[in-house]
Parts: structure tokens; sequence; C-alpha cells
């Protein structure tokens, strides 16, 4: 490991999901000054990039697939890395995000915009800035190839440290001797 | 009434010589010989109908796997419980299972004590293979004690063979077809209008996930308490 010639560029992204699985991230505290001599974040809410840079090692990402937004960047982070880990029960199965599929996104945004509302001056629904909602909410694997799935709700740190240190030394692990689905 | 006069069999299970008596199952034989095959609507106790599949087995010869919690032992079957197909062919079924309703667990009182999730972690299978459907059912609270949450429900027909067949009250059954199968309690009624159900409990006891549960108990509270059937069954002499 002391000699690994090359840093993994790894980036990380928080789409449809509540952040819990980027606390675990940091949740791993001591640990992290463990992993980050070997990797170079390139792209994550904890550094400031704009844009999805190219060649990247590993994405790890938390959160389902819930607007064209996030359809186009899981496209594109697809196109630009190696391997995506998919991080949390959101990203594999839809999770809390997916349960508003029961009733559909119209339904959704009637509540939060129309009957819960106290003020809404313009009568509408958000369509500018703001992406537009998907139909369904979908796990990333049914839109791109996902290469490691890493379960939990929040996914704990130690599953992600033993995860991230198994890919670092470039080893294999059972992913549920440290997590589940709902755990 | 003629009975059956029992017999020993003599068969294979992964190439290894088992032998049981001709009224046993494949999977009885199999367990009485350390060999493990996955379940997960056989509840030790109860009458085995073989809906949900896990338990499926390749039998040489025969072009469809077979449930091995029904299938009774034949002389010089050569049986295999665990061929790369049979393991494909059970994660899609478990993919299945969890692509028909809603399994949300981070809401679930059964989350942590749920045998479907217990089965995803058995057979490794890490995503759904199938798109989700996003059915949704209304959930039925109106009894006191119990609620009926049929998105959680797998359709493993367990709550309605311990009414049946250790209650005695059979106050449950199955109504629909498909995907949209459903528990219900007499004529489709709500819990609470149910003549039949004593309220005894065992249903919610024996059911492998979330479908039925106690109300007001929060996940770290939930107690299955699934071998109490095979006790009862056990008391009776019936086994």
């Amino acid at each position: 490991m002391e000699n690994s010639p090359k840093k993994l560029r790894l980036a990380t992204i928080w789409l449809d999901g509540c952040s819990g699985c980027h606390m675990s991230i940091l949740d791993m505290d001591e640990k992290l000054l463990e992993i980050t001599p070997f990797i170079d974040v390139v792209f994550s809410p904890y550094v400031d990039a704009k844009e999805f840079p190219p060649n990247v090692d590993l994405t790890i990402v938390e959160g389902a697939l819930s607007t064209d937004h996030d359809i186009a960047i899981i496209k594109k982070i697809r196109e630009n890395s190696k391997l995506i880990l998919a991080l949390g029960d959101c990203a594999i199965t839809g999770n809390i995000s997916a349960m508003k599929n029961l009733f559909g996104s119209d339904a959704v945004l009637q509540k939060g915009y129309f009957d819960l509302a106290d003020i809404n001056e313009s009568k509408k629904y958000p369509s500018q800035i703001v992406p537009k909602l998907l139909d369904k909410v979908l796990p990333l694997h049914e839109v791109v190839k996902v290469d490691y799935f890493l379960p939990g709700c929040p996914a704990p740190y130690k599953a992600i440290y033993e995860m991230l240190k198994a890919l670092i030394e470039g080893r294999e692990i059972n992913i549920y001797e440290y997590t589940r689905f709902g755990k | 009434m003629i009975r059956e006069k029992v017999r020993v069999k003599t068969f294979k299970i992964n190439g290894v010589d088992v032998t049981g008596q001709s009224n046993q199952t494949i999977l009885e034989v199999a367990r009485d010989n350390g060999i493990e095959i996955p379940t997960l609507c056989h509840l030790e106790g109860l009458s085995c109908v073989g809906s949900c599949r896990m338990c499926i087995v390749e039998i040489k010869g025969s072009r469809e796997p077979t449930p091995a919690c029904t299938a009774k032992i034949k002389e010089g079957i050569e049986v295999t419980t665990n061929s790369s197909k049979i393991e494909a062919t059970r994660k899609m079924i478990l993919s299945m299972m969890f692509s028909e309703r809603t399994h949300t667990c981070s809401t679930c009182v059964a989350n942590g004590d749920c045998e479907l999730q217990n089965k995803s972690v058995e057979l490794e299978l890490q995503h759904s293979q199938v798109p989700y459907l996003n059915k949704r059912f209304e959930i039925d609270a109106s009894h006191k004690n119990f609620v009926n949450d049929p998105n959680r429900c797998i359709l493993c027909t367990r709550c309605i063979r311990v009414c049946d067949e250790i209650e005695g009250a059979h106050a449950l059954d199955l109504a629909g077809r498909g995907l949209s199968t459903r528990i219900i309690h007499d004529m489709d009624e709500p819990w609470a209008d149910s003549q039949s159900c004593t309220s005894c409990g065992k249903c919610v006891y024996v059911c492998p996930t979330g479908a039925l549960y106690e109300k007001d108990v929060s996940e770290e509270e939930v107690i299955k308490k699934r071998g109490i059937i095979l006790e009862l069954v056990k008391n009776r002499g019936k086994y």
C-alpha cells in the first residue's frame, strides 16, 4: 500500500438521498487519515468542483435517480469513471426516495406546492433552475452499469472503510460481513 | 382407509447417496443429512405448499426445477441443490419478490428480523434483477392490536396455514390473482370486523416480513415467535 505509485482518483456525488451516507463517509473519523494518502478527491460535496471531471477511477454515488438532471449526470459519471459504487439503500433499491412512486410525482408536487403551501403566488410548480422530476424514482442499476453495491441506511462507516481499503489494496471483500439492507 | 406402506428409498443429493422414508420430502431428507436448501415460505410445524419457490432443486431428467419442500422422494432420483442455474433462478425469484411490492425496510417494524432481508444476504442478491413495480395496496389497521400491510407481503401463506392448521379458525385466505393477490380476513372484511379471527396473534408471529405486525411496537421491540408453532404441534403429539 505504501508504494502505491498512483493515487486513486475518487469522486462522490449526492443524488436523491438524505446525505446520511456522505455523513457516514465522514464518520470514519481518524480512519480517513489512513485512507487519504491513497486517494485524490476530484469531485464531491466535500470539495469545490463544478464540472464532473474525466478519468475518475471510482465514483461513489449516494441516492436514487429522481430527476432529468440525475439521469444526465449518472450517464456522464458512467462515461468518465472506471468504477461506480452504489452507496446506501437509496442508490441500490430506491428506498425512502422511491416511496413516492406509490403515489406518483404529480401527487407529491400537488401536496408540496399546493395542498400544504401557505404561499404560492405563481400558482405553479417550479419549472426553472430546478430539475424536472421523473415519473418514477429509479435505483442506479436500472439506468447504468454499477460495479459495486454497498447497502445500508445509512451505509455504516465501517463498511465504507473496509470497501475503500479493499479497493485500494486491490482485493475482494464480502461486504455482507459489514452491512445489509436496512441496517 | 388403506394406509400406504412406508418404504425406505435411496437416492442421490449432490452426488451423495442418501436414504429416507417414502413419505418424506426431498427437503426433509436433505436436512436430515445436513444438506442445506434455502426456504422461505416453509415453517417447521406447518404444512408445505411450495409457494415461494426458494427451495427449488434440479432432478435429473426433469426439465423444470422442483420445489424440494413438496416433492416426495423417489427411488434412484438424482437431485442437485446448488447448481449455478438453480442459484441464478433463486436470485431471480427473490428479485421478483422484492420488486412486486414495496419492501422499504428503513421504516419497517420487522427491520433486522426480516426473513426476506436475511434471504437476500444468504443468496448474495446485491440488487433486484427486475424493475420495481411500485404497486400500492391499502393497509388494514382496523384491528385493535395488529396491522396487515399487503405492501410488504410475499404471499408465503404462513399466516393462512397457521390460522387454519394450528388455531383452527381459518380467518385468513387469499383473494385476487397474480400481482393483485392479497391476504384477506373472512370475506374481505376489515380485520376488526372478522367474525372468525380469535385475535390470537399467531399469524403475526409467523410472518417472515413486516406485512403482519403488532401495533405500537418499535423496531427494537418486535418479537416474532416463529418457533412457538413447532412447540404447539409437539404438545399436541402430532410431531
